[in-house]
């Protein structure tokens, strides 16, 4: 199963490494990982897609990272209210004469062309991945050169409902 | 012998470099000894440690992995950081064996390893490791220096960090520009900045409560005793608990010693090579409560069949280790002593357990740990019974790695805890020599014994020089059986009798090596010769080696074999 994990982090040279060392250690696939700085300065934040097997494995997973020093927090938010996006930035190769039916293409996902030269040009998608996805698929008949994505960075959104708590892994039930 | 130790700070003479700073820090954390070893990135500490050797004292090894067990041994006995200086490249890499063994079995040390200049970190330059990298997964912190003014405060937090909570070892890694820095104006005073790490003391009273009426309602209890008790240092309140409600106890293999031995309500070891009472105790038991013991494969056997009939209590300090590997039905994130206060004083009733407490003791009387006789040789067992009896039990003990080191944990049974060492999770030959000179460090008056197999002896043995320099009474028993008898044991019975490179054809004389040394040494392979020899070489008044020639078939028994449960032992009965 996917589960959206963040981690609040220190700031601090390695952390990156620590955190998905571990991960790879204790055999976790990581779908995705975007790291950024928050509103505090010295704290980042890292958005880790991950595939486990059970939630035993994720219980373990979720200990394992708390118990790095660096690391504030860690929050499992698959199941709560979320933002969650990604920008993907995606090459098409196109002659001129494509470009009007493109523009139509992309304009439902609120994308936007951001380069352009004789060949190709260039697309930027913001949303959740499967919005990107599906992006990226209406866009594969004309050609694809290249792909960038930079991967899902969330958060919860301001009001959670009440009934869909996050699970809590602490041991405190 | 007696280490220096002054630890009256010196403020008149300010630190001059990065590396004075760092020596008065280590002082003001009061350490006494360092386990060092020198090298081009780390003499401006060692220049430090000259101007300083009035006030903190350097033992001088032989190789990086010796000096880091050594360290080991002295954190597992004081219960405080062992202190680690090793230069840069090769210094630091001979370090990551004892690291490991030091993060499996949670031993606090502080390793400060010697790093290239800022200016060339990343170009290979000469003996240049990537020792953070490196030691990532193996150190429960790790920290390179990049300014001077962080040296306080990382130093503070790497002591706070290794000895506190789980414990484990931290690193510091140090280049040499920060070292041999010349210090300008005041270096401010640190605290400690760690908000990402407070580990949980006292237990949830809700889980305590939980306990104590699962502990009322219980008709077959047991008590796993791990290492988490020495940690805390709750021995007493343990057996005070076990006592209190008539609770049978089992120990881990480190476990040894946190519950006296001799007590009717001790059932020994349980693992792979434990009691056959202890195993069947955790197999059958109805309510399992384990103060600080991880549930390692060699403990728990195929996890399958591990305590199948039980409601699983697990009282640890670290919650990740809690429902690791076994279903737990009642977590308690502690520490061991604080848990075991609350317990002792808010349970009242006891669990109705008299038919189970029976069959224990049936079990104990029918299932004895047992060897043979044989009338040719000396048996390693009995050996083992011997350094009990001429040591009155009171010995610390430091083993290797092998059929030794079970046949001492089997046979030289401890009443008292923090007295036996030894390489548990990792599993490190090599181990048990440098570990007993370290705990003789620590403890000068004691009678500390090594009890070595013949091939682990000789990954570290150059540490005779050290022990010979210092004069450290360490007792050194070889158990020579001219064969890597564990793997021996396992090929045999395993394998069918393949028995593939695990025999010594050659070894060196070991009395000739020891007097080499300057150390007294002597060969035995007889029972009578032991009993005459064994009581004037433990009175004698310095480092002795005695290369004892014990019978190389015998296997350990009873055991798990790989794969089976605990109620799947063989060899519970003589053969
Ligand atoms: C560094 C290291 N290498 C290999 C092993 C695997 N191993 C475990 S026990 C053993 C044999 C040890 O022989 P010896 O020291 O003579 O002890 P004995 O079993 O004969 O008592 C070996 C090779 C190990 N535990 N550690
Ligand atoms: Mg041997």
């Amino acid at each position: 199963m996917k589960r959206i994990i963040t981690l609040t982090v220190q700031d601090r040279s390695g952390v990156l490494n620590r955190v998905t060392g571990l991960l790879q250690r204790r055999q976790f696939n990581i779908t995705s990982i975007s790291v950024g700085p928050t509103e505090t300065e010295g704290v980042s934040k890292m958005t880790l897609v991950v595939d486990v097997e059970d939630d035993q494995r994720l219980e373990q997973v979720t200990k394992q990272l708390n118990k790095q020093i660096d690391v504030l927090k860690v929050s499992d938010i698959t199941d709560k209210a979320i933002v969650a996006r990604e920008l993907a930035l995606i090459k098409v190769t196109s002659g001129s004469q494509l470009r009007s039916e493109i523009n139509g293409l992309i304009d439902p996902f609120r994308a936007i062309i951001v380069d352009v030269c004789k060949e190709s040009i260039t697309v930027q998608v913001t949303g959740k991945p499967e919005k990107v996805d599906a992006l990226i698929d209406l866009l594969r008949p004309f050609g694809i050169k290249e792909i960038a994505r930079t991967g899902l960075t969330a958060f919860l959104r301001g009001h959670q409902p009440q009934v869909n708590e996050l699970v809590t892994y602490s041991l405190l039930k | 012998m007696k280490v220096e130790a002054k630890l009256e700070f010196q403020t008149s003479t300010a630190p001059k470099t990065g590396a004075d700073l760092l020596i008065d820090l280590l002082i003001k954390e009061g350490v006494e000894t360092i386990f060092g070893y020198p090298g081009g990135a780390v003499l401006p500490i060692y220049d430090a440690i000259y101007r300083a050797k009035d006030r903190i004292g350097h033992i001088l090894f032989r190789h990086e992995q010796g000096m880091i067990h050594a360290a080991e041994g002295y954190a597992r006995i004081t219960g405080n950081p062992g202190v680690v200086l090793a230069t840069s490249g090769p210094g630091a890499t001979n370090l990551v064996t004892g690291i490991t063994d030091a993060m499996m079995d949670s031993l606090p040390l502080v390793v400060f390893t010697g790093q290239v200049a800022r200016s060339v970190i990343g170009t290979d330059a000469f003996q240049e490791a990537d020792v953070m990298a490196i030691t990532t997964p193996i150190t429960k912190h790790n920290y390179q220096v990049q300014s001077i003014s962080d040296l306080p405060r990382i130093v503070k937090e790497a002591f706070h960090i290794a000895s506190t909570g789980r414990p484990g070892p931290v690193l510091v890694d140090l280049p040499k520009d920060i070292t041999s820095g010349a210090i300008s104006g005041i270096v401010e005073e640190a605290a400690i900045d760690l908000p990402g790490y407070q580990p949980t003391f006292k237990p949830n009273p809700l889980q305590i409560k939980k306990l104590a009426d699962s502990l009322a309602k219980a008709q077959k209890p047991v008590i796993l005793s791990g290492a988490g008790v020495l940690h805390a240092k709750a021995s007493e309140e343990l057996t005070a608990f076990a006592e209190k409600h008539n609770i049978p106890v089992v120990t881990t293999l480190l476990g040894l010693g946190t519950f006296p031995a001799d007590s009717p309500l001790s059932l020994g070891m349980g693992g792979m090579h434990g009691t056959y009472a202890a195993n069947m105790a955790l197999y059958e038991s109805d309510l399992l409560i384990n103060f600080g013991a991880r549930f390692d494969d060699r403990l728990t056997g195929n996890l399958k069949h591990f305590a199948p009939f039980a409601k699983v209590a697990h009282i640890d300090i670290d919650p990740a280790e809690i429902g690791k590997n076994v279903p737990t039905q009642i977590p308690i994130v502690a520490d061991a002593k604080v848990a075991l206060v609350e317990l002792l004083n808010h349970t009242k009733n006891s669990p109705k357990a008299d038919e189970w407490l029976e069959k224990l003791v049936k079990y104990k009387q029918e299932f004895p740990l047992w060897y043979k006789h044989d009338p040719n040789g000396m048996c390693p067992q009995w050996l083992v019974e011997a350094v009990h009896k001429v040591t009155n039990g009171k010995a610390i003990v430091s083993t290797d790695v092998g059929q030794h080191q079970m046949w001492a944990a089997q046979f030289y049974t401890f009443n008292e805890p923090h007295r036996w060492i030894t390489s548990g999770g990792l599993g490190t030959m090599g181990f048990g020599f440098p570990a007993a000179i370290g705990a003789q460090i620590a403890a000068p008056e004691s009678t500390v014994v090594a009890i070595v197999g013949d091939a682990g002896f000789q990954m570290t043995l150059q540490e005779l020089s050290v022990i010979y320099e210092r004069n450290l009474p360490v007792k050194i028993i070889i158990v020579n059986n001219g064969a890597l008898g564990m793997v021996r044991q396992w090929q045999e019975l395993l394998y069918d009798n393949r028995i593939s490179e695990s025999l010594l054809n050659s070894q060196p004389d070991f009395v000739k090596l020891a007097e080499s040394y300057g150390i007294r040494g002597m060969k035995i392979d007889n029972q009578e010769d032991l009993i005459a020899s064994l009581p004037e070489l433990f009175a004698h008044n310095g480092p002795v080696l005695v290369d004892c020639r014990v019978l190389q078939q015998e296997k350990v028994f009873p055991m798990m074999p790989p794969g089976a449960g605990l109620h799947e032992m063989i060899g519970v009965k003589p053969i």
